[in-house]
Parts: C-alpha cells; structure tokens; sequence
C-alpha cells in the first residue's frame, strides 16, 4: 500500500518529479563521467606502457611518479652501455615532450622501436622516413582532422603526416628522436630508456645491476611503472573524485530537500487526512523517506543514461581523452544519490510527520 | 440500543493558546453517548462542536477534565495512542469528504484498511456496506471524477472499514445539494440501524440534527441542552 501511495504521489506531480530526478541524474552523471575519464586514461596509458614490450624503464632522477616526465637528462649513449650488461637483449631511448593534456609528442628511434616493440600497425601510410615526419595514432588524427600526406603544426613547426597509426604502443603522437632533441636542445640526451631482456626470470637480476650502474637515476620493472599509471595512485586523482562525489551528495541532498519540502507544503491537507487515519509519525517518514529513496533510484537510472551521452559527447569532441564505461560504479554512484536522497527527505519528513492534523485538516 | 456507554466525557476543558492569548474553547462539558446511538450535535459557529470532536477523535489532548472512549482515558493516551484510537476505534467524516486525490476510492478505503491493520481480503460485511452505500461501480475513479455525493459515500465506507467504534461526521452534508444531503444521512442513519454503528455528527441543520436520536445543543464551549431519546 505505501507503494502504490508514493508511486500516485510521484505521478500525480510529474513534471515536479521528473525534475527532481533529472537534477538528482545530473551529478550521477558528473561522477560517472569523471570517473570514466580517470579509469580510461589510466587503463590508456596502461596499455600503451605494456605494448611497448620492455621489462624494465629507466628514467632521469628527477621523474618523480609516472605522469610526470623528467627533463631529458639521460645521456643518449647510456642505451648503448645498458645493451651491454649482462642478460640485456636491447636498450630504447626515447624523448618525450608533453603537449596540451594528455598527449605527448615522443622522439624515437624508428628501427630500434620496431626492433622492440614489433613496430606498429599502420591504418594508413607508413613509418617515420624523413625529419620532417610525424606519426599520429587514430585518435590524434581525428582530433587534429589529419590525414596521411597532410600536415599538422605541432610546436610551431609544420609536420608531414606519415603516416596513421593504431593506438597501444607506447605513442599518440611519434617524430624522429634528433629532430625531437633537436627541438628541445637536449641534443644526444633521452628521457627514458626502455630495456629488453633476454629472459624474464632475470629481470630482477638486471634491475639490480642497472641501479648498482645507474644509481642516480630511477630504475623500474615495467610493471611496477604501469602499477604507477593506477588512477588511485595518480597524485590529486583520488581527492578528486571524492570532492566531485560530495558535490554528488550535497547537490542530491538540497534537490531532494528542497523538492520533498514543497512536495509537503502541498500536500498539508493530504497529510492531515492521513493523520486523521491513524497515520503516526513514522508512516508518515516512510512515505517522504520512500518517495526521496524513489527518485533517487530514478535519478540514478537518468545518471546513468545521462553519462552514455557524455560519453559519446567527450569522445565527438575529445578524441584523446579516453572515457570508459565504468559499471562498477553504478552501484557506488546509487548509493551516493540515495545517501543524499535519503538526508534530503529527513527534514521535510519530519516537518510533514510533525504537522498538527487539525491545522493540517484545515489548510487550503 | 445498546446501553452500554462508549463515550464519557465529565468536566471537559479545553483552551488554545493564540499567539499570548488563551482561548477556551470548551468549558465543562458533560457528556455521555451510548453504543449504537445516532447523535447530532448543533450549535452556532465556534460553540465549541469542533473541538469536542478532535478530542473525541483524538486529534488533539483535552487541557482538563475527564474523557473515556472505549473505556480508554484519553487524557492519558500519549500521541502514539492518540494515533492508535484514530486507527482503530474512531472513524472520521468530514464536510469537505477529505479523499486522497492521488488514489482511486478503491485505494482511499484500502489506505485507511491497511492503517487499520486490516484484513486486505474481501470482508463480505464491508461488501454489504458498499452496496448499501451505492459506489460498487465508482470504486475505481479517482474523487476528481466523482460527485461530491459518490466522494461523501466513498469518505464513509473509508471511516466504516475498520468497523470503528465511533463515526464522527463533521456536517457530512455542509457542501452537498439538497438531494445528496438526503442520501447521505439515510446512508447514516441505515448505517446505524442495520450494523449498531455509534454515529456523533455535527451539524447546523436541524432538518439534518433529526435523523439521529438524539440533539445535543451547543453554545461557548458548554452543552445547553440534549433534546430526544
């Protein structure tokens, strides 16, 4: 019966309720989509680091967490000492220069990558063959709205697209390592150097070595560097998220309040005849506490429907910023939008479960 | 009629607080009702009707005196047992027939039957209510589709479905046409003969006052006289 009296409540206002939900939809949909951003570029960046098919990273001393990148302060020519340690099969190094966020411009070595990473699958043209060439991955290509044997300005120089490349190797955006170097003024320096070897069993063995030859610099295995591209472990990430889900709570709190409230401003007289009943006072709660809980699980709903648009709006727009779906938070974002439901109904239910039934009987 | 007393009221006194002011709005009422007993009660605006039946009902604490219904001394009735009576042993008629406008009639008796703690399967006593009361068809309109006659109707069954102790009509016929107002108070008064329901209503017409046993005249919060059986 209390279902049937909250859904006939809802309905019977329905422009007054679907606004309710729409707004309570609206930060579900913020949480969502900031959290799709933050997992898809992680998982990106994830999986452009393992498609580089290196064992270990060594970055200049100044690197500090994976997102950051280190001036290049390696001397080019330490990927020639590594090779020459033991059980290590090959040394890349590379220069990486960060554009607007997220991507970065990388200087390789075009024989040496392909030598490492089995070189990359081409949709269009083909690889780095003169200075002024420029490989972009499909989704620079379409933001930048390139195409193979156009050009692109990429810090403040003309470049000539050579090709389309798919993404998960290591680069968005790939030029010639001298000329990168040469644009920077780290002539004969390098960011990082990825290192192959000859067998997994010994990469402890060799990340050893690397630190006893290399101790100023920071020397990983790749996989505790992808462990580093984790979005809990990206700095300022986590607070993020958790400032966006009090936003979440607070702005479902104020619309379920403020919405609750006028809803038991109009319907005085109906609480009053249900008072008259015999309705107590937790009846009453019920019914406001049910109606809020109600349009928060409808606001989630929108939330979430919301969030697929914002999605396919961010990937129209943003080709590079890489959104997922993240339906592991479906149920966190329910709960926060209940949670701020639910205190949102609190004071307007009492305040209904309060009112004096014979006052109530005779409002207008 | 049975003589048992399910009403008994001695000394009653009640005063609302205005604001800095202090409104008596009943002073010393007597008075003693009897099961299955059909009572108007008249009397000129702000005589005191009203309140005498908040208190009854207990929608509201009488400020002094003593008041027992059902044998329960409503003085002593915390809100939660004020709550309790209205569930269980009164029944509220009321002239602007106060239906839930979201719900069908249907729903507006199954809410107070569920409140009531009520049994949801077909009662066949309540069926007969129904078909003495003329709205087997109109139960599935909502009140903005039916006439103010078919809402009193529907407002009755509602107050009857837990078979109160006590029904408690406010001018149950104040907003109804001549024709309506007639239909209405037979219904009562059929009510009360066929099924031994304690009727008290209220009512400025003493057309209306005399389908009951009973007047009881009211004027400044005290009862004047009690005219009938």
């Amino acid at each position: 019966m209390i279902a049937k009296l909250v859904l006939e409540n809802l309905k019977h206002r329905p422009v007054r309720s679907m606004l309710s939900i729409l707004l309570i939809g609206v930060p579900v949909t913020l949480i969502l989509s900031l959290v799709g951003l933050t997992h898809g570029m992680s998982e990106d960046a994830q999986r452009r680091q393992r498609g580089v098919g290196a064992d270990i990273i060594v970055r200049g001393s100044t690197a500090t967490s994976a997102v950051t990148f280190s001036p290049a302060t390696i001397p080019e020519a330490m990927a020639g000492v590594i090779e020459k340690q033991p059980h290590v099969k090959l040394a890349l190094g590379v220069i990486n220069h960060g554009l607007e966020l997220p991507l970065v411009m990388t200087g390789i070595d075009m024989e040496k990558f392909n030598e490492l990473t089995g070189g990359f699958t081409y949709l269009a043209g083909h690889g780095l063959r003169s200075e002024d060439d420029i490989l972009l991955d499909r989704y620079v290509a379409e933001q930048k709205n390139a195409h193979v044997g156009g050009t692109v300005t990429i810090l403040n120089k003309v470049w000539h697209v050579a090709g389309i490349i798919d993404t998960g190797k290591l680069v968005r955006i790939a030029v010639s390592l001298k000329v990168l170097q040469d644009l920077d003024a780290a002539h004969k320096d390098v960011t990082q150097i990825y290192v192959k070897v000859d067998d997994p069993a010994n990469i402890p063995l060799v990340v050893k070595e690397l630190k006893n030859l290399l101790p100023s610099y920071s020397v990983q295995t790749m996989e505790e560097y992808i462990a580093a591209f984790d979005y809990n472990r990206i700095p300022g990430v986590s607070q993020f998220t958790t400032v966006v889900v009090v936003i979440g709570v607070v702005i479902g709190f104020f619309v379920v309040c403020l919405s609750m409230y006028m809803a038991v401003l109009q319907r005085t007289r109906e609480i009053g005849i249900l008072k008259a009943l015999g309705a107590g006072k937790p009846f009453i709660l019920g019914i406001i506490l049910a109606e809020a809980l109600l349009m928060g699980v409808g606001g989630t709903a929108v939330g979430i429907v919301l969030s697929y648009g914002a999605y396919a709006l961010i990937r129209a727009l943003v080709p590079t910023m890489t959104i997922i779906i993240v339906t592991s938070w479906w149920p966190i974002a329910a709960l926060i939008t209940l949670t701020g439901a639910a205190l949102g109904s609190l004071y307007p239910g009492w305040n209904a479960a309060s009112h004096d039934a014979i006052e109530a009987l005779s409002y207008e | 009629m049975n003589s048992a007393p399910v009403i008994e009221i001695q000394d009653l006194h009640k005063t609302y607080r205005v604001g800095q002011v202090d409104v008596p709005a009943l002073r010393g009422v007597d008075l003693t009702v009897r099961s299955g007993e059909f009572l108007s009660i008249v009397g000129p605006s702000g005589s005191g009707k009203s309140t005498l039946f908040h208190i009854i009902g207990g929608l509201t604490p009488p400020t002094t005196g003593k008041v027992r219904v059902t044998n329960q001394d409503l003085a002593s009735l915390t809100d939660a047992g004020r709550t309790r009576l209205r569930r269980q042993t009164v029944g509220f008629v009321f002239q602007k027939f106060n239906l839930l406008p979201n719900l069908t009639a249907r729903d507006n008796i199954a809410v107070a039957r569920y409140l009531g703690g009520g049994n949801p399967k077909p009662d066949p006593q309540f069926e007969e209510i129904l078909r003495l009361l003329g709205i087997a068809q109109r139960l599935d309109h909502k009140p903005n589709a039916l006439s103010g006659g078919e809402q009193q109707r529907i407002a009755i069954a509602r107050a009857v479905v837990n078979r109160p102790a006590i029904l408690l009509a406010d001018e149950p016929t104040g907003n109804l046409d001549t024709a309506n107002s007639k239909a209405v108070l037979e219904i009562l008064r059929d009510l009360n003969q066929r099924t031994g329901q304690t009727i008290l209503m209220i009512t400025h017409n003493t057309e209306a006052a005399a389908y009951g046993h009973s007047t009881v005249h009211m004027r400044d919060g005290q009862i004047v006289e009690r005219t009938g059986a």
